[in-house]
């Protein structure tokens, strides 16, 4: 099998899953066991493709034109690459979670929400392995649409809302915003074949590349830029699995990724460096980074705080991605896998304890960790991750971006970098130390049970916690597979 | 040799079976005569378009009468594609039509209901496929005349009023067309459009030719619901039979703009409507007006055929935007409009005519939790809906593309965000729609709705899956669509 074959059935494996589920929606077992066989099938395929990547090659394949010089293809490049196994892992750690959660909480519509969650992954690899900005927009719409039935899940008027956020922001960015960025570049450049060095390079007037890169970076809406993050917090409505694997990892994800693609393989990072426009990027992805933080400290609700501190840790990557130099530009494509696997050791976290205690609120978990010790020492470990302290993985993506914060004599984003890891503390710590210190309010002397979430949601847990100290032994695979997205050509 | 025939049997085969359909007097017989008859217009269709592509154009002598004395039928590759257009959404609409009459119509008047439909299809493809200006008059009569008599068929009392509104503006906008080619007439001594082509260049600047324009223009304005002249359209789509809205929904407009086209690129030229002060800037000023007034009224409208027929106004605002660009690429992403929308129309009317097979209605609110009870309809229209907001892979986005990049072309890029903004409106309404059908239980007073019979789904599926197919394989919409803009601009083709 090819590697262009590879990932075309990547992206159709989970279609199939989804099939699959939709017809054993009467039989719960096999439904999740298809689930669950799809999601290691689609591991398999992408983990497949990472040697030949890492060997240098850049498998493709091109399927159809649409119209002349426009067509659906695939191209498996390293930050792709990372971007696909990190989803297609984290899928499968999340599915079994999801059977625990979804059973403890007994849920409606279970079929459902399986069917739109393997199609949002489908979409999430056709991102990642999109060969032109026409492909990934495809499925980065089809991410949207297929997410949105799983954001309004419960069908209450809180969900309709919030799920009318989410498709509004979404699609207002990406018609508005991004598709006129696209449509432009087509017009100047006569392609929208990502290629490393850029396309744009000659064909369009730093002006012109500044007006651009503005629609593109705003139209990604999914990359939760202030003021067009609201739909991210609102995504909280939707079951804790979908606001782990999709509204930390894939959906947002997707969102960092399409900024950093658009940087590395439309602009080209040489020409981003003469764009003026980008100024005024860093600070608004600075201001977005404090801001987020800021509000998260307020949030007494656990999933929204979350949310609030994703939008945060995204602008990490975009500020990375605006830097244009090799250390931070590395270090955004390193944090969407160390972030990933933090933010959804936290979600989880959120998750178990809505569906042990039934609590939501932070200052409802006084105690909580005397009856949910291993939950919560899995949050502190989360928690360590994206604050970004040794021994854990979230530390060496903010050393590199710091690092080239500091290389570009950029000294205020070395600055902002460190507030927002002292903000991060500040709303990260109190849970944990509400829930082992505090007593609980109904204690009253007597012993309190130890009551954790299910053993399916207590093992994704553990596994993506042991994840984030696994991730900051073995950085330097991530390292050297992204190396190549940073070589200038001056 | 009946191939050389082809020309004229497009529209005498409607033109003879309509009379047939009364002899018969039974229903489900005319029904038989219709499904069949829009099926041969179909394959005609297609054979002239592939012998135009093929061959260049081809002209036929109406009785033997030569030009410019007799009627020349001229068909080029800008008609044969309307033509395939018309008679394609008639070959889905016709076996679709069966179930809808015998629900929405009483009895009696099926084979009244068949007649007077296959005179609109006579009119629209007589029309479409005429190459004489006087011609395009009396098919258009034709149409309209069998067009208010269907409106008025449709079962609520309102939809007497709407035929009548229909009427009046109908017959103020051939009025006004038929000034307009008087004037042309008296100029030039002749009706055949290719002549009338030659000998205009020598008169063009009197004012009479002027009038000329103004008036064919406002008229076949009226007649395409161009903003401001579109107020006899929402109440016509919304109140007609099922089976009418699909067809003049996806048709009558699309041969009006067809009309417009041939009139100001062949007949005047576009640099007469270029030297026109104002007209191309007139004519997006009035597009763009049009497509935010229309969609916004859209959002707010609970009765889902009065809210589709008001997006209907908004995107012939598209069309006319791709003729206001005067470039190849506006106008080939104006012309492949005209086929997208009909597919996308044809797709949305369709399930929303399934759905008020079952329901008896098609409000919002009686909408209420469908995606269940009728899950194909719903998903079809959901699909469809996607289309018209114009998300990539559906055809609308082919359409959207285009026009961007004629916009763009040009420099006017507020013109190109301005399109894009206008399809969020869409997906404001579209989304009212899909809230309604999957995200709220359904009424308790409202019985348990079922699946619509396959003979409405299956019309319906065919042209949802149409709006995928011609979204991903464009080689013949927009390769038809270039070709035909190239020739209204005379770059060759």
């Amino acid at each position: 099998m090819t590697g262009g074959q590879t990932m075309v059935l990547a992206v159709l494996a989970p279609l199939a899953g989804a099939v699959a589920i939709a017809a054993s929606h009467r039989h719960p077992n096999r439904r999740e066991a298809a689930t669950l066989v799809t999601a290691a099938a689609l591991f398999a395929l992408t983990a497949s493709l990472l040697a030949p990547v890492m060997a240098g090659e850049r498998p493709r394949a091109i399927l159809w034109e649409i119209v002349p010089g426009i067509s659906i293809g695939f191209e498996a490049e390293p930050l792709g690459m990372v971007f696909a196994l990190v989803a297609s892992f984290l899928w499968i750690v999340t599915s079994v979670y999801s059977i625990g959660y979804m059973r403890g909480h007994r849920e409606e519509n279970q079929t459902r929400f399986y069917v739109c969650f393997a199609i949002a992954l489908s979409s999430a690899i056709g991102v990642a392995f999109a060969a032109n900005m026409f492909t990934l927009f495809v499925f980065y719409e089809a991410l949207t649409l297929s997410t949105y039935p799983l954001v309004t899940h419960h069908g209450t008027d809180e969900a309709r809302r919030g799920g009318r956020t989410y498709l509004g922001l979404l699609l207002l960015t990406s018609i508005a915003f991004q598709l006129l960025a696209i449509v432009w570049t087509w017009a100047v450049a006569g392609t929208l074949d990502f290629a490393a060095g850029g396309i744009l390079e000659g064909k369009a007037s730093p002006a012109l590349a500044g007006i651009l890169l503005l629609l593109y970076v705003f139209g990604i809406g999914k990359a939760a830029l202030m003021p067009f993050h609201r739909w991210l917090p609102a995504a909280m409505v939707a079951p804790t699995p979908v606001s782990a694997l999709l509204h930390a990892v894939a959906v947002v994800k997707a969102g960092v990724f399409t900024v950093l693609k658009v940087t590395v393989y439309v602009f080209g990072i040489d020409l981003l460096a003469d764009v003026h426009a980008r100024d005024l990027l860093l600070y608004v992805a600075a201001f977005t980074i404090i801001a987020a933080s800021l509000i998260a400290i307020r949030e007494d609700n656990l999933k929204r705080r979350l949310a609030y501190s994703t939008v945060s840790q995204l602008s990490y990557i975009v500020l990375g991605a605006m830097l244009v130099t090799e250390a931070s530009v590395i270090g955004s494509g390193i944090h969407i896998a160390m972030h990933a696997f933090g933010k959804i050791t936290l979600f989880f976290c959120a998750g178990a304890i809505l569906v042990a205690a039934h609590k939501t609120n932070v200052s409802d978990l006084d105690g909580i960790g005397r009856a949910m010790p291993i939950t919560m020492c899995a949050f502190l470990v989360g928690a360590l991750s994206v604050i970004g302290l040794p021994p854990l993985g979230g530390s060496w993506s903010k050393f590199l971006l710091a690092l080239g914060a500091a290389g570009a004599g950029q000294y205020v984003f070395v600055g902002v970098l460190m507030l927002s890891t002292l903000l991060n503390v500040a709303y990260l710590l109190p849970p944990v130390v509400r829930a082992f210190f505090l007593p609980p309010p109904d204690a009253d002397g007597r012993r309190i049970s130890f009551s954790e979430a299910p053993p399916a949601c207590l093992v994704s847990i553990c596994v993506t916690a042991a994840g984030s100290v696994l991730l900051f032994f073995f950085a330097d695979l991530l390292y050297v597979l992204l190396e190549p997205i940073a070589i200038t050509t001056r | 040799m009946i191939a050389a025939h082809y020309a004229a049997l497009q529209v005498v085969a409607p033109l003879i079976a309509a009379p047939l359909c009364v002899l018969l007097r039974r229903g489900a017989l005319a029904w038989l005569v219709t499904v069949a008859v829009s099926w041969i217009a179909l394959a005609i269709a297609i054979q002239l378009l592939v012998q135009v592509m093929a061959t260049g154009p081809v002209s036929y002598e109406l009785g033997g009468w030569a030009a410019p004395w007799g009627i020349e039928y001229r068909v080029d590759s800008v008609n044969a594609f309307v033509l395939l257009i018309v008679s394609g959404i008639s070959a889905v609409a016709a076996p679709y039509a069966h179930h809808t009459v015998v629900r929405e119509i009483p009895e009696d008047r099926h084979y009244l209901f068949y007649s007077a439909y296959l005179l609109c299809l006579t009119g629209l493809l007589g029309i479409t496929i005429t190459g004489d200006a006087f011609n395009v008059f009396v098919f258009l009569e034709i149409s309209s005349l069998s067009s208010y008599a269907l409106i008025s068929l449709g079962g609520e009392r309102k939809a007497l009023t709407a035929a009548y509104q229909y009427l009046v503006m109908g017959t103020i906008g051939a009025t006004f067309f038929l000034i307009g080619v008087g004037l042309i007439y008296a100029m030039t001594g002749t009706l055949n459009m290719a002549d009338i082509a030659a000998r205009l260049d020598p008169v063009e600047h009197t004012r009479t030719v002027l009038a000329a324009f103004a008036f064919i223009i406002v008229g076949l304005g009226l007649k395409l619901a161009l903003f401001p002249l579109h107020l006899w359209l929402p109440n016509a789509y919304a109140y007609a039979p099922s089976a009418v809205t699909v067809l003049l929904a996806a048709t009558a407009t699309k041969v009006a703009v067809y009309t417009m086209l041939r009139f100001v690129f062949t007949l005047f030229g576009a640099d007469f409507a270029l030297d026109v002060t104002f007209f191309a800037e007139f004519l997006i000023a009035l597009a763009l007006v049009g497509v935010f007034a229309a969609s916004i009224t859209a959002v707010f409208q609970n009765n889902v055929k009065r809210m589709l027929a008001y997006s209907s106004v908004a995107q012939v605002g598209y069309m006319m935007l791709g003729v206001g660009f005067f470039s190849v690429t506006g106008l080939t992403g104006g012309i492949v409009h005209l086929f997208n929308h009909a597919l996308m129309k044809g797709a949305l009317f369709m399930a929303l005519g399934a759905v008020f097979y079952r329901l008896g209605s098609v409000r919002i609110e009686h909408m209420r939790g469908l995606g269940r009870q009728m899950p194909l309809t719903m998903f079809a229209f959901v699909l469809g809906g996607l289309s018209l907001i114009g998300l990539p892979l559906t055809v609308g986005f082919i359409s959207k593309w285009y026009l961007i990049l004629a916009a763009l072309e040009r420099g006017w890029w507020p013109i190109a965000g301005l399109i894009l903004l206008s399809s969020l409106l869409a997906v404001a309404y579209v989304w009212r729609v899909v809230e309604a059908a999957y995200f709220r239980d359904p009424p308790p007073d409202r019985p348990r709705a079922t699946e619509a019979p396959l003979a409405l789904l299956v019309p319906t599926w065919i042209l949802t899956l149409a709006n995928f197919y011609f979204g991903i394989d464009t080689s013949v919409t927009v390769g038809v669509a270039a070709d035909a803009a190239r020739a209204l601009l005379g770059e060759g083709g």
